[in-house]
């Protein structure tokens, strides 16, 4: 055991988790620019005047949300290659690629309901008073509704982003080289050292490092927004 | 002439009709009371008026010009109802001021954007703006607020959240300010800041509807008077004779549960 802990053989474990985690902050930062705005067009879809574009956004909503997500990424990952649709890119780009779009498809599904909650949850009269005075409906909601959709909306939206730091090591399924697959690697000898136990669990410093720093962040932001 | 011509308006929400005929003209520079129970029809009066509701039948005219005729589809056009809203200002029971904006941003940000619609905003917006604020600094200042201008809403009394919300319907000088029960959210101590501002703009000749539960108020300040029940107007005429010496027996019903007040 003690031998393991060689100042060599850390700095090898700690270089290549590093190197994984870049990709769990890739897949993290992608998964919130894409599904940070396109949330807010599914939530427009679900709150539609036109019936049938509610209810199909609501069907799909509630396809991505009441299935795994593990299950999306396989699915998305294997079944057009099977299916012969269409190939991923070979590789670790093919993976990030297909495990990004499940994941920016499946968060979206979650915030879209968040921003449902949100706008839905301004008062009547906001929008009333906006229009009263004769401004656009564009106006309102960029000039009245939106800061206060977002007050709103900032502790559910933190719930979620820091599901999604821990959520990132389901990509593991799919064999993308984030931290946890990297951490095991050591166990199962992929990267020339076997019979590693501590580095997988060592990964955990990453996680609650990282999701400290997100949890700092978003609360400074909610205090920001306290001042109404 | 009539600055308003109210003619026929009827309005149903699904199978309960809640207007039923009502016909009014308002001269300029005149207050016009309503009173009646709660549920008689006066707040959807004024929504129909501010264009928050459709009525099902009827006319508006304002100026001489009609601004809504419900069998001509012409005048409900989205891009225009924008328009002939600014002939209205209104002032809900619920104040429902932006939390999230100043006194003074209150007041001036719908003039604001409506002036990026002027041609020459490009080259004078500073100016323009300027102008903007100055003019929402002289309404508060009016409104004995001068000392809140950058104040929230959050940080404002009733009475004052209530001051402002009429600065900012003043703000786009309508031709007729409407209020809706505007005393009703406050605390009774709150009412008479509010009421003393509504009859300075009444000696001040603004042409208003009110409407109210403060039948003293509507008596001093008012220059006509129409109770309504059940969705119709059931008396109208000078503000003295409606509220002292009623002609019709439901509204002496009516006034009797205020009397002493």
């Amino acid at each position: 055991m003690i031998e393991f802990f060689t100042s060599e053989t850390f700095s090898t474990v700690v270089s290549a988790l590093n190197s994984g985690f870049i990709k769990t902050l890739q897949l993290f930062f992608i998964t919130l620019i894409g599904a940070l705005p396109l949330g807010l067009v599914i939530s427009f879809g679900s709150m539609s005047r036109m019936p049938p574009i509610r209810w199909l956004t609501r069907a799909v909503v509630w396809i991505i949300r009441g299935t795994p997500l593990v299950l999306q990424i396989i699915a998305l990952y294997y079944v057009p290659g099977i299916q012969k649709w269409f190939n991923w890119p070979s590789g670790e780009t093919g993976r990030m690629l297909a495990v990004c779009v499940a994941f920016i498809f499946n968060y979206a599904c979650y915030f879209s309901e968040i921003y449902r909650g949100g706008i839905q949850g301004v008062p009547r009269g906001q929008q009333e008073a906006g229009l009263v005075l004769g401004m656009t409906r564009g106006q309102i909601f960029r000039h009245v509704t939106l800061l206060q959709m977002i007050k709103r909306i900032v502790p559910p939206i933190s719930n979620e982003v820091i599901t999604l730091v821990k959520d990132t090591s389901l990509a593991r399924v799919v064999a993308l080289q984030e931290v946890i697959w990297m951490g095991e690697s050591f166990m199962k000898g992929n990267q020339g050292i076997a019979g590693l136990v501590w580095p997988l669990f060592f990964t955990a410093i990453y996680y609650l490092v990282f999701s400290g720093i997100v949890t700092v962040l978003l609360g400074k932001l909610e205090k920001k927004l306290a001042f109404f | 002439m009539a600055i308003l011509e109210v003619r026929n308006i009827e309005k149903h929400f699904g199978p309960t009709r809640v207007l039923e005929d009502i016909s009014f003209s308002l001269e300029k520079g005149q207050t016009l009371a309503i009173i009646g129970s709660s549920g008689s029809g006066k707040t959807t009066l004024l929504r129909c008026l501010n264009f928050l509701e459709k009525p099902d039948r009827g006319t508006i005219a304002v100026n001489g010009s009609v601004i809504f005729d419900a069998d001509d589809r012409n005048t409900q056009r989205e891009r225009e109802v924008r328009k002939k809203r600014l002939h209205f200002g209104m002032v809900f029971q619920s104040f429902n001021l932006f939390p999230q904006y100043t006194a003074l941003k209150n007041v001036t940000l719908a003039k604001e954007l409506l002036s990026q619609e002027r041609p020459d905003f490009k080259q004078n917006k500073k100016a323009i703006l300027e102008e903007i604020q100055a003019e929402g600094r002289a309404l508060l200042a009016k409104m004995g607020l001068s000392n809140r201008e950058s104040h929230y809403p959050s940080q404002l009394s009733g009475g004052q959240q209530q001051r402002v919300a009429i600065a900012r319907a003043l703000a786009l000088s309508p031709d007729i300010l409407c209020f809706d029960e505007p005393t009703s959210a406050l605390d009774p101590e709150l009412t008479g800041e509010v009421l003393r501002v509504i009859r300075e703009l009444a000696d001040q000749k603004t042409t208003m509807i009110i409407v109210t539960h403060e039948m003293a108020f509507a008596r001093d300040v008012a220059d006509e008077v129409i109770f309504m029940d059940g969705g119709v107007i059931v008396e109208q005429g000078a503000a003295e004779q409606v509220i002292e010496h009623p002609r019709e027996e439901r509204t002496r019903q009516f006034l009797s549960r205020y009397a002493g007040s």
